[in-house]
Order: structure tokens, then sequence, then C-alpha cells
């Protein structure tokens, strides 16, 4: 028999487990109560692949921030996947202890920097040196992805690591003892075995860069409209909300709200299937 | 041990001359001198601890991504020191393959783990991959069980046919030398015979080093053995080294005699 005390305790913790999951279904609720009723009026096909975006004249397409977003988060992806594989490789099996108690702080000290830093840091460096050196406004997509690409390394990089360490150890004793080397190794077996922990990894890590807002808003332009080239600005969904919530009222204010349904949905759909494939092995 | 008699016709595959093995400041094997005979099986058995498993894996150099290990003394393959600067450290594993105590197949199929040594080392015809495959699953006795699940799962085997197909993936690289650390603890006692058959089998061809927990198991399958205590400083050395029917009939030393009857550790 458990005591009334401990009964108790338990209730309290299950108490306030359930409140933040209520907060979790509370925003979701909010986000669509105020943000169907627009894409009831409009339609979702003509929301969804709407060309034109102009709230005063009653055009609600949010496409072009679609292909701004995706654009932007594919960009990081080729710009921070390979470099948070090699790096994870590198702490996971080549770096000596004492390094890896160096990189692994300074990596996570990655995540600690507010974006708003981030997009400093690109409106001074990144964004000049594209206008100088490629051409274009520089404010654009190439901007966006290298910001981004950079804000993703943490997550990626301390997801694959983990999936690398837990591999069992005797996976490699047993290909080393048949005469592969430390690279082959790496790439024909541990990679594979590893392979679903670093699917997971990198959809994470594109789940957090297509939600990203402040970093990107000070770098992409912002412009609607669709992109040309990696040069061209672009608005993505975030940034349209956060650029335009402060002064929309009215069916413009609904209209944000489904920009955040469709992000909502978007990144959803990338976590269960992060999920789903970690779950499955 | 100088006056070893090998067993006629045969010579040292591996020479060991006075080996220290030290990790860190720990000296884990002290002043080892043995040679082992090529074609035969060699047991080495000792208490826990009393460094078995560190001299098998000097033999391929296992030992050498532990930090702060260091090996004195020399170690001849053929009369090619293989801790030499010059040795290519890959390729002795390919001649000197290992066999470990837990099976462990790769989260692979079983045809993919069989070819995934041969495949490194640069065979990739499909013919002579498919060839490897069915020649070496039939030295382990495992080709006519096998033969219609070369595409499944390797982790679907029994523990035993999981341990044989290792030992077919190690020689699927062809190798010369043999090392088994207690590959036969984790099975059962039907599969433990099916292996030690399979030893014998294969010991017409190759040079084959086990450790082993069971003195039953030495006694059966070896032809010398090797007896490893640890001294008072705790670190390994060997205490008597004969052919197996000495050891166990009328061994020299008061230890080794105490070991084998059971009166020690
Ligand atoms: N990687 C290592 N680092 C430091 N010390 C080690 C390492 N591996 C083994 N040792 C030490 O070396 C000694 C010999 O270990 P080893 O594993 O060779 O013994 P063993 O005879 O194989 O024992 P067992 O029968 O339990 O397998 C032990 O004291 C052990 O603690
Ligand atoms: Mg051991």
């Amino acid at each position: 028999m458990k005591s009334f005390k401990e009964k108790l305790t338990e209730r309290v913790f299950l108490l306030i487990a359930l409140s933040t999951l209520s907060v979790l279904a509370l925003i979701t609720v909010f986000i669509f109560i105020k943000g169907m009723p627009i894409i009831a009026k409009v339609g979702i096909i003509d929301f969804v692949f709407g060309m034109k975006w102009a709230p005063s004249q009653g055009y609600y397409g949010i496409f072009p921030m679609i292909v701004g977003s995706v654009s932007v988060t594919i960009g990081a992806a080729i710009v921070g996947v390979p470099i948070a594989i090699c790096c994870s490789i590198f702490l996971a099996e080549f770096a000596p202890v004492k390094l890896r108690n160096i990189f692994r702080p300074a990596i996570q000290l990655l995540a600690a920097i507010p974006s708003v830093v981030y997009g400093f840091w690109g409106v001074l460096f990144v964004v000049p040196a594209i206008r100088k050196y490629l051409g274009g406004p520089g404010l654009s997509i190439l901007a966006g992805s290298i910001i981004l690409g950079i804000m993703i390394l943490p997550t990626i990089i301390s997801i694959t690591e983990v999936s690398l360490l837990a591999l069992p150890r005797h996976y490699k004793d047993g290909a080393l003892a048949l005469g592969l080397t430390q690279w082959q190794t790496i790439r024909s077996l541990l990679l594979p075995a590893a392979k679903s922990g670093i699917v997971a990894a990198v959809i994470l890590g594109l789940g957090r860069a297509i939600g990203e807002t402040m970093a990107v808003i000070m770098v992409l332009g912002n412009a609607v409209a669709l992109p040309h080239s990696v040069l061209d600005p672009v608005r993505t969904l975030t940034t349209n909300i956060g650029i335009e919530m402060g002064y929309a009222s009215g069916e413009h204010q609904q209209a944000l709200f489904a920009t955040g349904i469709v992000l909502f949905v978007i990144i959803m759909i990338l976590n269960a299937t992060a999920q789903y494939i970690t779950r499955k092995r | 041990m100088d006056d070893l008699i090998l067993k006629s016709g045969q010579r040292a595959k591996i020479k060991t001359d006075s080996v220290n093995l030290f990790y860190g400041s720990f000296q884990a094997l002290k002043n080892v001198t043995m040679d082992i005979q090529e074609c035969a099986i060699t047991a080495i058995i000792g208490p826990s601890g009393c460094g078995k498993s560190s001299l098998l894996r000097l033999f391929n150099r296992m030992n050498d991504p532990i930090p702060g290990v260091r090996v004195e003394g020399k170690i001849l393959l053929d009369d090619t020191s293989i801790y030499d600067k010059s040795m290519d450290v890959v390729a002795l594993k390919k001649r000197v393959g290992m066999v470990f105590q837990k099976p462990n197949p790769f989260p692979m199929s079983v045809y993919d783990n069989m070819v995934f040594g041969p495949r490194h080392h640069g065979i990739k015809q499909k013919a002579r991959l498919d060839e490897i495959v069915e020649s070496y699953l039939s030295q382990v006795a495992l080709w006519d069980e096998l033969k219609d699940k070369l595409k499944g799962s390797a982790f679907d085997l029994s523990p035993g046919q999981q341990q044989r197909l290792c030992i077919a993936r190690a020689l699927a690289v062809e190798p010369e030398v043999l090392l088994m650390d207690e590959s036969c603890s984790a099975l059962d006692p039907e599969s433990t015979m099916q292996v030690e058959g399979l030893m014998e089998e294969l010991a017409k061809k190759y040079t084959i080093l086990i450790v082993t927990h069971s003195m039953e198991q030495a006694a059966r399958v070896s032809h010398m053995t090797a007896f490893m205590m640890m001294d008072e400083d705790r670190a390994g050395t060997l205490v008597e080294y004969a052919p197996t029917e000495q050891i166990f009939a009328n061994p020299k030393d008061k230890r080794t005699e105490d070991y084998i009857t059971g009166r020690f550790g």
C-alpha cells in the first residue's frame, strides 16, 4: 500500500506534467481557431499556392514564402549537414579525450548564442561579403543559408555523435580486426549502422532551421517574390509573421495565424518523421 | 621454455621474446617468451585478469588504440617483427584474424557480413564474392543451413550460428592465424562442440590461438597449452608452456597443478 503522502506527491507531479501538455494544446487550439476562418474563406489551395500577398487588397497567397522557407532550409542543410556530420565523426571516433572535452562544450555554446546575435553577425559580415564578391543585394537566400547552416550545427552534431557513440564497441573491433582502416570502418559500418540516428538528427536540425525567425529577418531581405537565384532576397513563413504581426488586424491578422498553421504542420511532419525513424530500430 | 620440442615437421609461426606490455604505468604482461606452432591449436589458460586477452590482442595489434599502451620486446610473425615501425598494421590484421567472445555479426545480411572483408580488400566481382560466401560458409558447416537465408539479417541467427558466421567472416579475408578469445563462452554446449570440431578442422590450414576458461576445452582441442598467472605486482607472466597432454598429465610447476586441479582461483 502506498502511503497518502506518496500518493499526493505522485498526483502533484502528474498535475505539473499535465499543465505543460495543456499549454501545448492551448497554443495549438488558439492558432487553429484564429487561423482557420481565413483559410476557409480564401480556400486552402489559393492560400497555400497563391502567388500574391497583398493584405490591404485582400490577396492572401503564401506560396512565395513557402518557397522562401524551403529554399533557405535546404540551403542550411547543404551548408550545415556535411560540416556537422564530419564534426561528429571527428568527435566520436578520432578526437583524443582532451580535445573532445574542449570541442563539445564549445559546440554546445553555439546553441546558447541568441539568434539575434547570429543575425547581427550576418548583417555585418556575411551580407556585405556576398554583395561584394558575388553581387546582388547581399540580403539573400545564401546569407540565410549560411547563418542557419551554422545555427543547426549543435543540434545535428550532438545527436549524431550520440548515435555513433551508442553503437556497440564490438562492431568497430570486428571491422578493424578484418583489416579495414579506421576510415573504411566508419564509412561502411558505423555510419550505415547509425543511419537512423543521423537522419533523425538532420530532420530535427531542419525543423530548427525552418522555425528560426529573428536571425533570418535580418539577412533575408524579406521580399515577397519567387526567387530566381540564391542571391535573391526571400521572405519565409516565420519572417512573414514576425514582420507583420505588430500592425496586422482583422483578416490580415487571421492570415498570419494561418501562416502559422502551415508552419506548424510542416514542423509537426518533420518531427514525426524524426521520431518514426528513431523508433523504427 | 627453450627446450620446447615442437611437433615434428612444424615450425614456429609466431615467436615472442621477452615481451612486456604496459597500460600506462600498469604492467599487464611481464617477460613473456613463447613460440607458437604453425597449423596447431595453442590454448592460453589462467585465472581472470592474468593478461590472456592482452597477450592475444598483441598478435594483431588490437591493443594499439588503447591510450597509453606500450610494448617492449619482440614479436615475430614468420620472422617479421610486427611491432616494427615499417609494419603495415592493416595488412597484419588481414593475416591475423580474430574471433571475439560474444558473436559480433554486423547489422546487415548474412551475405554482406561474409563479403565485408573481401570487398574492402578489393574483390568486386559478384561471381568471386558468391564463391567466397559459399566456400567459407561451407568450411564452418553453415552453408546448407543458410544458403536460402543469405539475404536475411545476421541477427536472426542463433548465437551458435552467429559465432560460426563470425569465424567464416574472419576466414574470408584468408588469414594465416586465427585468434579466438573465449569464443565459445557465450554458446550452448552443442554449439560449443560444433565450434570445437571446426577448430580442429581449421588447424590443418591455420595457426589457431584460443583463450579459454574451460580446462576441458583446452584439454580437448589444443596441442599446446600455456598457463599464465599474475605475479606479485599483478603483471601477467607465463608460468608453464608445454604440449597439452604434458600440462594436464604431469605439470612441472606446482602452480599449474594447483590451477588445473581446481585448487586455485
Ligand atoms: N584497456 C585497458 N586499460 C588498462 N588496463 C587494462 C586494459 N585492458 C586490460 N587491462 C588490465 O590488464 C590486465 C589483464 O587484462 P586481460 O583482459 O588481458 O585479462 P584476461 O586474462 O583476459 O582476463 P579475463 O579472463 O577476465 O578475460 C587486467 O588487470 C586488466 O585490468
Ligand atoms: Mg579476457
